[in-house]
């Protein structure tokens, strides 16, 4: 390895860094700056990076007195509440089950995770919205969150950290007598805390920015989720209303940016899970 | 050996049917929005299944290959396989290049700031896209934050949203944008793989950095590159959310990817064609998938 010393190699390679990591992170810059400008600031300078002032909340007052951003808020966290609770218990049980229950078709289930996971569901959104006509579920929350309450991504989390629970464990408490269910929830559940914690995060992830599902799904405004309400805010808006639809940019924004910065480790975690066995 | 054991407390038969139970939920939701709704969209391909028929969908003609040789002769959907053509081949390459670059950066020694560096790469990765392209029309409109700075560089800005070719290239840019963080969690999982020693014994037997890089590091990372290349393919072919958000197809069509056709076609009542179009995308995606997972599997 090389060492860290103050080489022109080592300082280029930081500036290079730096300049790229400004880059990305510009995006945020011109929402947070935005979402504080008035109806006349943007009119007057529509690229000016700084607002006037940042105590301005009145689009924020807007959004949620005459904008409806109240529902939309609640209809999320109802359909992201639901979908995380789901996907942790099913997805926990038939990891267990996958990895630590030796059954006759175990590799055709283990298929079936697989080729959920390789269908992108751009291809199978229409009959799967005929189905939830033929249930009676459109334009209901259940509608919406019923695809995904036992993600396979969960699943194949859950399978591979099972794997690594040693089987001693849970071979002694069968000796013992011990049901399935019973070693599930006393022995294997408090093992797999990691595990229950990055499925928790992918899957809480998945369901806050799901977007062409509710899309469909959703047909009026009591429906609505966040990104929904945002996307057909910003399809009818005027370009003056920039402060607005960033403040609700800013709302979608939050809640996953203040998880990120306290939770880093299982949102890494997950993706080296879904890219790497 | 205490396999032997077990069976003697419990009946074989008996766990088999827990393990079912535990899998059941998964199975239920996998078999009614996966399973069925593929095969569903195999056999409507086939009819001349309109918007009106949903409520009843026993009552549609079969046409066999009309629909689907309607759709492979349709000029918008036609176009639209190029378009989402041009965002794969363009796409990938860069969002795989700039994400290895970060990564062999992030990887080459330095300790001070690297966990900032890499959070601050990741966060676009975890960004919903609807408020991204929200953010990203507000910047890139005519008298937005990025032609004013370019404006105060003495450039003039393009019309960034509003001319065919630089519509595809900020959708591209967005995308880019969203995906580069995956690229680069994924590439430095595997450059972490590669010991050090390799690297070390090549450099004192006088092999310069280029060719450690090379000879080394590139054949090293074959199965991460490969994977990364799988999954980037994946999500370019199946664009939808960027280029619906960001310019809804336009200008005059040059941004509309084979999802956003089928999603029109939806939306026009079209459903046998919108069916025929995914499934025509579908095969697609699988047979580039399987082509790449052998390869994935000669590899590792």
């Amino acid at each position: 390895m090389m060492s860290e010393g103050t080489s022109r190699g080592t300082v280029a390679l930081y500036a290079t860094l730096t300049l790229v990591a400004g880059l990305m992170l510009l995006p945020f810059a011109w929402v947070f700056f935005g979402a504080f400008k008035s109806q006349a600031e943007i009119l007057a300078a529509p690229g000016a990076w700084l607002p006037r002032s940042f105590t301005d909340f009145s689009n924020f007052v807007e959004l949620f007195a005459r904008r409806q951003f109240g529902t939309y808020l609640g209809n999320s966290l109802v359909v992201s509440g639901l979908t995380v609770v789901s996907n942790v218990f099913f997805s926990s049980l038939a990891g267990y089950a996958l990895a630590k229950i030796p059954f006759r078709g175990s590799r055709f289930v283990f298929g079936c995770i697989i080729a959920a996971m390789m269908i992108p569901y751009i291809a199978l959104f229409v009959p799967s919205f005929f189905i939830i006509v033929q249930m009676g579920l459109l334009n209901t929350l259940t509608g919406i969150f019923l695809p995904i309450a036992v993600m396979p991504i969960g699943v194949f989390i859950m399978r591979q950290f099972a794997l690594s629970v040693p089987n001693e464990l849970l071979e002694a408490a069968r000796l013992d007598g011990a049901g399935e269910f019973r070693i599930f929830f006393s022995i294997f559940l408090p093992l797999v805390g990691p595990a229950i914690a990055t499925v928790a995060i992918i899957t809480f992830l998945n369901s806050w920015n799901y977007f062409l599902w509710p899309l469909i799904v959703a047909q009026n405004q009591d429906t609505f989720t966040l990104p929904v309400g945002l996307a057909v805010a910003s399809q009818g808006a005027k370009s003056t209303e920039y402060g607005l639809l960033l403040s609700g940019a800013i709302i979608v924004l939050l809640p996953v940016l203040i998880l990120f910065v306290f939770l880093q480790r299982y949102f890494v975690r997950g993706i080296a899970a879904t890219g790497l066995k | 050996m205490s396999h032997v054991d077990i069976r003697h407390r419990q009946p074989s038969g008996w766990r088999s049917a827990t393990a079912w139970i535990f899998v059941a939920p998964f199975l239920v939701i996998f078999f009614v929005f996966t399973a069925i709704p593929a095969l569903i969209a195999l056999i409507y391909s086939f009819t001349d299944i309109g918007v009106a028929d949903i409520r009843h969908p026993l009552q549609v003609h079969f046409t066999f290959l009309d629909t689907f040789a309607r759709v492979l002769t349709n000029a918008g959907f036609l176009k639209s396989l190029v378009t989402t053509g041009i965002f794969v081949v363009v796409g990938v390459p860069l969002t795989m290049a700039i994400g290895l670059a970060l990564a062999l950066a992030l990887n080459s020694g330095i300790k001070r700031l690297r966990a900032t560096y890499r959070a601050a790469f990741y966060l676009p990765v975890i960004t919903n896209i609807v408020a991204a392209a929200v953010i990203w029309q507000y910047a890139f409109t005519l008298r937005g934050p990025v032609n004013t700075f370019l404006a105060e560089l003495g450039l003039q800005g393009p019309n960034w949203l509003g001319n065919p070719n630089m519509a595809i290239t900020t959708v591209i840019l967005l995308t880019t944008w969203r995906n580069v963080g995956t690229c680069m969690v994924l590439f430095l999982a595997g450059l972490q793989g590669i010991p050090a020693d390799v690297h070390e014994a090549a450099a004192i037997d006088g092999a310069s950095a280029p060719r450690r890089f090379l000879h080394i590091t590139l054949p090293l990372l074959k199965p991460a590159t490969l994977l990364v290349t799988v999954l980037m393919t994946v999500s370019y072919m199946n664009i939808f959310d960027e280029p619906y958000l960001l310019t809804k197809g336009g200008p005059l069509g040059a941004t509309r990817s084979v999802a956003l056709w089928v999603y029109e076609q939806f939306g026009h009542g079209n459903i046998a064609s919108a069916m025929a179009g995914s499934y025509v995308m579908l095969v697609i995606v699988a047979v580039l998938g399987i082509l790449q997972l052998r390869m994935l599997r000669a590899a590792s």
